[in-house]
């Protein structure tokens, strides 16, 4: 199913943004900051907690969801604005999002399903699996050993997977 | 000051918190926020593997992503040292009621000591949670191209349909594994 040229193409959809040039050192130190922040979030909103998380996927709550809302909503305005008032990157580069590609669609419901039954298990996504190993919760490295040997595994299965 | 911030966050101030994440690191530097990607760039970086997945500047496309994540995992720690207030989840008490009947009775903490302790681990059980669990974590968010936040937070606010596909997709999933596979798990 996937050509050489596709192969480099379809990427994570999550880092397809082509690498520009940057500072190395000082440009870094910001994704540092901005991911302690993030870190701190996740923690004091109980994202991480998998209680909530049960509570989520047994709709006995709004939290979560009117975590996801709000937070779409925000990052959907506050985008608009940025582009509408031509705001450019630290860099000088126009803020620009790159597009995801739909394909067949199938990438999405399968890769989607496989990971929704390991968020209801773990309680965790990927982003709070770190913050809990760091908030101090250790046998959450065995879940984000487990996680790798998955990436892995989907790395060495892809061609002959639907995408 | 520190006594407000130790106390829970209410998802009115959380979830517009998590929202600037996007903008913020736009500007950075045109960067998408995501986490999952970082488990691509771990397994191009140390395992050994000839798949074209792996094969890629890692440096170059991951060293902000991988740097994010750090981040989040000493925000974790900062949070465990200094805005922790001990006190034990607000949880629904019908989700307790119905946690309880799975037979979990220790609310404190972030998991349940019953399920995620070291010593469960080598259980069956822990063999599911730990193993199967984090195994589908990361096949599903590779596969998918992203997690909550790269397809739920960021891809959802660009209006992008592979995200709301994906993000529907992983509420089916957590749906089906809550209601018909834990009460057989647990």
């Amino acid at each position: 199913m996937s050509s050489p040229a596709e192969a480099h193409r379809t990427i994570g959809a999550e880092d397809a943004e082509p690498s520009s040039s940057e500072a190395p050192g000082a440009a870094l130190a910001i994704y540092l900051l901005l991911g302690f922040l993030f870190g701190i979030i996740l923690i004091k909103a109980e994202i991480v907690s998998w209680f909530r998380i049960q509570e989520m996927f047994r709709l006995q709550s709004i939290h979560m969801y009117g975590i996801m809302g709000s937070g779409v909503a925000t990052a959907a305005l506050s985008v608009a604005l940025l582009k509408r008032a031509g705001v450019t990157t630290l860099g000088g580069d126009p803020i620009r999002v790159t597009r995801k590609e739909l394909g067949s669609g199938r990438r999405y419901v399968l890769g989607g399903l496989a990971f929704g039954a390991g968020w209801a298990m773990t309680g965790a996504c990927p982003g709070p699996l770190l913050a809990l190993i760091g908030y101090g919760v250790t046998s959450m490295i065995v879940v984000l050993a487990a996680a790798l040997i998955g990436t892995w595994s989907y790395g060495l299965l892809r061609p002959r997977l639907p995408h | 000051m520190i006594e407000t911030l130790s106390q829970p966050w209410p998802w009115y101030i959380a979830g517009p918190l998590i929202g600037l994440m996007v903008p913020l690191l736009l500007v950075a530097g045109n960067k998408l926020l995501g986490i999952s990607s970082n488990f691509r760039h771990v397994c191009a970086a140390v395992l050994p593997s000839r798949a074209n997945f792996f094969r890629y500047d890692w440096r170059g496309q991951g060293g902000w992503n991988l740097m994010f994540a750090l981040g989040i995992l000493l925000g974790g720690l900062f949070a465990s040292l200094a805005l922790s207030d001990g006190v034990p989840i607000q949880l629904a008490s019908a989700t307790r009621a119905d946690l309880a009947e799975l037979g979990i009775s220790d609310f404190t903490g972030m998991v349940p000591a019953e399920l995620f302790s070291w010593s469960e681990i080598f259980s069956l059980r822990g063999l599911i949670l730990f193993g199967v669990g984090g195994f589908l974590i990361g096949f599903g968010t590779a596969y998918a191209g992203g997690c909550t936040s790269g397809h739920g937070i960021a891809g959802l606010a660009a209006f992008e349909l592979p995200s709301l596909i994906a993000v529907i997709s992983f509420f089916v999933g957590g749906l089906l594994t809550t209601h018909f596979l834990l009460p057989l798990i647990l």
